[in-house]
């Protein structure tokens, strides 16, 4: 069975791969939070958090394509509020929500893209992060692809018997849950006859060197410079 | 002498009312081999779960002496090594190495120690070359075994393993009784796979509607039932009884 794109990219080996997942987690917050203040009439810095994003796919050998196709996942939902604003007139609102929205979308996947989701668990949960939130999400995770796994057998033995047409495949949606959750619950019983008692433990935990102290000092001074510097040149 | 195993009346009704277990009683007992028989539907699986607390039914059912409750948990779940019928089920780390950790990690073992353990478990089990793979590019004797691994780096006194030889070619099966016939642990083998039993067990248990209707020598209750002991690979049982 195909395993999602995220999953397999995650499992590369490049230097921006092998960075601590702590210091991407807090970078990626410090770039959210660049993006969410930077004023929608600076241009040079919005074009330069995506030029930022672009230059992270390719170090991290993702494919910077794929990257910028994918995070587009959020334009149908950005464009819906984007469009309450331009009915108000306000089209820098509605400029401003579509592109960050996009931004973020993009930053999230190059990170999640890049890091082992047990490594970003674990980061998450290093930043306190709710232990309920990460333990949702870690489910949420591993049971995506159950579901997945499940949509795709069933597609197959449809298509295998004629076709995969709309009203049948609307039917399938109650078997696919139906199957889901029984086989949710075998894995669920799985984990916890390995002794999973609620807390993903790593085989190699998480120490930063000096690489990785490197990879986030340079990453803030990018985007101060971005949020601050280029502000400032575009405004004089 | 005192029994690995020990279920003494033990009941178990699914939540939409079905009776799975009506007062099952069984022992096993150390260097035991016993296979697990009966038709689908007929409580062998929940029995099963029963052994490592996945399942709490009604009645009495202690491990290597420890009753299997809330407290006893983790320390019965590195005593019984359940391996799932479905391999995908129990795989689900990025490499095959990682995975064979998972359990001693739970376990509190230091990554250090739950690398030696995941190294001996692959050596058992003759697949240490797949060790960095991802375990979906495994094939599913390998993902058979790859599951064994991980149960084993806990280090079971007892494995209990849900139809093992599901999904497996002949080779595949060969390759698997190869290697559970050098594993010290006592065993018991859940399975419709007459010639696999046979190979391994000296005992059989029958279920039938939640209750166990035959145990004793393979041979008793291969007679009793009329299957042919002689027949080779081929031979599975009805599992619709």
């Amino acid at each position: 069975m195909h395993h999602a794109v995220l999953e397999r990219w995650s499992r590369g080996g490049s230097p921006w791969h092998a960075r601590d997942a702590r210091m991407k987690v807090l970078l990626l917050v410090a770039f959210l939070g660049a993006v969410a203040t930077t004023p929608v009439a600076s241009a040079a810095s919005l074009a330069g958090y995506g030029l930022v994003i672009l230059a992270a796919a390719f170090l991290a050998g993702l494919p910077p394509g794929a990257v910028l196709l994918r995070a587009a996942v959020v334009l149908p939902f950005s464009a819906t509020f984007a469009l309450v604003s331009l009915a108000g007139g306000d089209h820098q609102r509605a400029a401003a929500l579509v592109i960050r929205s996009y931004l973020s979308a993009a930053a999230v996947l190059v990170i999640v893209g890049t890091t082992r989701m047990p490594k970003l668990l674990r980061a998450l949960e290093w930043w306190r992060l709710p232990r309920f939130f990460v333990l949702v999400t870690q489910f949420l995770y591993r049971y995506l692809f159950v579901i997945s796994e499940q949509a795709q057998h069933m597609r197959l033995a449809a298509l295998s018997r004629g076709g995969w047409r709309f009203r049948p495949a609307a039917g399938a949606v109650a078997v696919l849950f139906a199957r889901s959750y029984a086989r949710a619950e075998g894995v669920h019983h799985a984990m916890l006859a390995r002794g999973f008692q609620g807390q993903m433990v790593l085989l190699t935990p998480a120490r930063a060197g000096w690489r990785d102290w490197l990879f986030l000092l340079g990453g803030a001074a990018v985007l101060a410079a971005l949020r601050f510097g280029l502000e400032g040149v575009w405004s004089r | 002498m005192e029994p690995l195993i020990d279920v003494r009346d033990l009941r178990y009704r699914y939540e939409d009312g079905t009776l799975a277990l009506d007062g099952v009683d069984f022992r096993l007992y150390p260097g035991e081999t016993v296979a697990l028989f009966g038709p689908n539907g007929s409580g062998k699986t929940t029995f099963v779960l029963h052994l490592n607390g996945l399942l709490a039914g009604e009645g009495f059912v202690s491990v290597c002496g420890l009753r299997v409750e809330k407290r006893n948990l983790k320390e019965v779940r590195r005593k019984v090594g359940l391996v799932f019928q479905d391999a995908d089920e129990q795989l689900f780390m990025p490499t095959v190495l990682e995975d064979v950790c998972y359990g001693p990690l739970n376990l509190g073992r230091s990554p250090e120690e739950a690398l030696v353990a995941a190294s001996r478990a692959l050596g058992q089990v003759g697949i240490e070359h797949v060790r960095d793979k991802a375990p979906y590019h495994l094939s599913a004797g390998e993902k058979r075994r790859v599951a064994l691994a991980g149960v084993l780096a806990m280090q079971p006194d007892i494995l209990v393993l849900d139809e093992p030889t599901t999904f497996l070619d002949p080779p595949g099966r060969r390759a698997l009784l190869a290697v559970l016939r050098g594993l010290p642990q006592a065993k018991l083998i859940v399975t419709h796979d007459l010639w696999f039993a046979r190979a391994l067990a000296h005992r059989a248990v029958f279920f039938e509607r939640g209750r166990i209707v035959r145990d004793g020598p393979l041979e008793a209750v291969a007679t009793h039932f009329g299957w042919d002991l002689r027949a080779g690979p081929e031979a599975v049982l009805d599992p619709e009884g």
